[in-house]
């Protein structure tokens, strides 16, 4: 059994200019230890679709579907049910660590106090956990630091503390939400390498949510491509980035720039992301794409099995965009 | 051989910095945000700069253009140092340089139309010029840009990042500028939206014949778009280079480390790279290590590093570093040392 099996998850939002589709109806499964990677660019509900698993949705929001987690159902589930999963079980990292962290609480206090409620952990062994952890994240001298603020830390620094934070119940699944976005190149190298060995130590299955496809070929066995918030396809990581098999994916990773190769000129993707309060019919990269045909903006073809462990969601055949 | 358009040497940027509660007579500690950077742009030319945040890369680009105080020449067109002239003098030339920035949508003013925006520069260099004139170029300006005259009338919040940052391109285009400096213009969209911009930028520079300036934290980007890279670090040069040899063959360990940082999307190339670690962060720019500034990441230091600030090697690969070289593995590295 999986140990998260999301089906049909849609998410809508009730604003005063409209009904904002941000995710359509999306599928997939996730195995204890397996890494997925959701790539989107903005406004493809990648965030969205993370935040209606945690049930962190905003008030106007409202998310339908089916999200079983460990065998049960935790979609839109009372905070009775949710509360100790989210703590316990799943947990999540964010874009910006200065955000999510409490500017008024040592670090000490924040990593200890998810301890001390949820475990009934005495706070000086939560402490001591907590340097365990911040330790596990290699922030040098860990003792000394845990009793410093959040603002006294680097942004590669807080985003550790993050993490450190986010391991301390030993969750089965961490859900990072474009945790290396904020951070410089040499530092996103750091934090990813030490988010692949912690994930190996910990053996806890990961979802990165992520608008780079560079990050996702180091880190992830899995590939969902989000757009329009739905899904356009799915496939294990290798052989997505040698034959992509659909325009969008296609059209994404030639529009890259590499430090590898040579070449002049970029393949952009002409238009922009679609907004979701009008969102088209059909389907939503009709307006960009490059072998759109009539019946793209009617309707669009359900996620179909094309290869083994190979979903892709287009009107086109595989031969008519090679 | 052709003049420069814009040569510095030994620009630096220094600031005075208080603590609250320091006494009048304490003296305030130094913050060398640039220390020394010498530079030439050709007409035509584009030069891409690159480095950490911290690096001193905006500031740098600010400086040119008298937005913080400077030392040191900044020769335009072999005649005039911009860094010494008043306010006043310096007006003159402002139209020759513009600026496009990393926030599209920050650095529009919201209460303004599309049109108002990109007519300001000319209401504060031409003056003299017609309504109509004025509305002529401004439509020239955005149709250059891909931009529907029909949105003249429009907001900025009614567009997205990519299209926000047309309307900041069609602004400082239209001065007809021959310097065009561009801090971290893609930064913030995204990556179908970048590449559309780079590849505006590009032929904006070969069909008008400007030369740039072109700033990110990415390497990746400037390749596609500069003829020669530098890589700074804590304000320092520490590479300049042709950037087809700087890709090929980077000599500093810092533009290596910086390079190997860049994930690959190609997940056969990005798990059999070779990875060279930079332990830790930028150091502080208060209180920079003595020598060389990057010895304390550094995989090949060496006793001699702490002792002696490297100087810029000349030419047109230029290098500073005392173990300048190709990559080698850590092994070979304290071999040398």
């Amino acid at each position: 059994m999986a140990l998260l099996d999301v089906k049909d998850l849609s998410v809508t939002f009730a604003t005063p200019e409209g009904t904002v589709n941000a995710v359509n109806g999306v599928t997939f499964a996730l195995d204890k230890g397996e890494t997925l990677g959701i790539v989107g660019e903005s406004g493809s509900g990648k965030s969205q679709l993370s935040f209606a698993i945690m049930g962190l949705l905003a008030k106007n929001g409202t998310a339908t579907g089916s999200v079983i987690f460990d065998g049960k159902e935790i979609l839109n589930a009372p905070p009775k049910v949710i509360g100790p999963i989210r703590a316990m079980k799943i947990a999540m990292i964010f874009q910006d660590p200065m955000t999510s962290l409490n500017p008024y609480m040592r670090v000490a206090d924040q990593m200890a106090e998810v301890l001390t409620h949820h475990k009934g952990m005495a706070k000086a062994e939560a402490v001591t956990e907590a340097v365990r952890m911040l330790d596990a994240v290699k922030i040098p001298d860990a003792k000394g630091r845990v009793h410093l603020y959040p603002h006294e830390f680097s942004g590669g620094m807080r985003q550790r503390v993050m993490i450190a934070m986010s391991l301390l119940g030993r969750p089965e699944l961490l859900i990072a939400d474009e945790p290396t976005t904020a951070l410089d190149v040499t530092v996103q190298a750091q934090i990813m390498k030490l988010l692949s060995e912690l994930q190996r130590d910990f053996g806890m299955a990961t979802i990165l949510i992520t608008h780079d496809l560079g990050v996702v070929a180091g880190f992830c066995e899995d590939v969902l491509v989000l757009y329009g918030g739905q899904v356009m396809e799915k496939s294990p990581v290798e052989p997505l980035f040698q034959m992509p098999a659909h325009p969008y994916s296609k059209g994404l990773l030639k529009a890259i720039p590499r430090v590898d190769q040579e070449g002049d000129e970029l393949d952009s993707i002409p238009g922009s992301p679609p907004n979701m309060t009008n969102a088209p019919k059909g389907c939503p990269f009709a307006p960009r794409c490059d072998y759109v045909r009539d019946d793209c903006r009617e309707r669009l073809n359900p996620l179909t099995q094309f290869a083994p462990d190979r979903w892709r969601a287009c009107n086109r055949t595989l031969e008519e965009i090679a | 051989m052709t003049t420069p358009l814009l040569r510095v040497e030994d620009l630096r940027v220094t600031f005075a910095l208080r603590s609250p509660g320091d006494l009048p007579w304490t003296k305030p500690r130094l913050l060398r945000a640039v220390s020394g950077v010498d530079f030439e742009i050709l007409p035509g030319e584009t030069l891409g700069i690159v480095g950490e945040s911290g690096s001193g890369k905006s500031t740098l680009a600010r400086a040119l253009i008298q937005l913080v105080p400077a030392t040191g020449k900044a020769i335009w067109q072999g005649k005039t140092d911009l860094l010494k002239l008043s306010p006043r003098e310096m007006m003159a030339y402002r139209s020759d340089i513009q600026m496009v920035f990393q926030d599209p949508l920050a650095s529009l003013n919201p209460r303004m139309t599309v049109g108002q925006i990109i007519a300001e520069p000319l209401r504060t260099h031409r003056s003299d010029l017609s309504r109509d004139e004025v509305r002529k170029r401004v439509k020239l300006s955005m149709d250059r840009v891909g931009l529907l005259p029909n949105q003249i009338n429009r907001y900025p919040h009614e567009f997205s990042g990519g299209q926000a940052q047309r309307i900041g391109i069609a602004r400082a285009l239209i001065v007809e500028p021959k310097l065009l400096i561009c801090d971290e213009p893609v930064s913030a969209l995204d990556v179908s939206i970048q590449a559309q911009v780079i590849n505006l930028l590009d032929e904006l520079q070969r069909d008008l014949g400007l030369s740039m300036i072109f700033i990110a934290h990415d390497l990746s980007v400037v390749k596609h778009i500069s003829d020669r890279v530098m890589v700074l670090y804590l304000g320092r040069e520490m590479e300049t280079a042709g950037s087809k040899a700087l890709y090929a063959d980077p000599q500093h360990p810092y533009t290596q480390a910086l390079l190997s940082a860049v994930p690959i999307p190609d997940p056969v190339a990005e798990r059999a790279k070779v990875m060279i670690p930079l332990d830790g962060e930028l150091p502080s720019p208060i209180n920079p290590p003595s020598g060389c500034v990057f010895r304390t990441r550094c995989p090949r230091a060496a006793p001699k590093c702490a002792q002696e600030v490297p100087v810029l090697t000349k030419g047109a690969h230029g290098v500073a570093c005392h173990y300048p070289g190709p990559l080698v593995t850590a092994g070979k590295a304290t071999e040398r040392a």
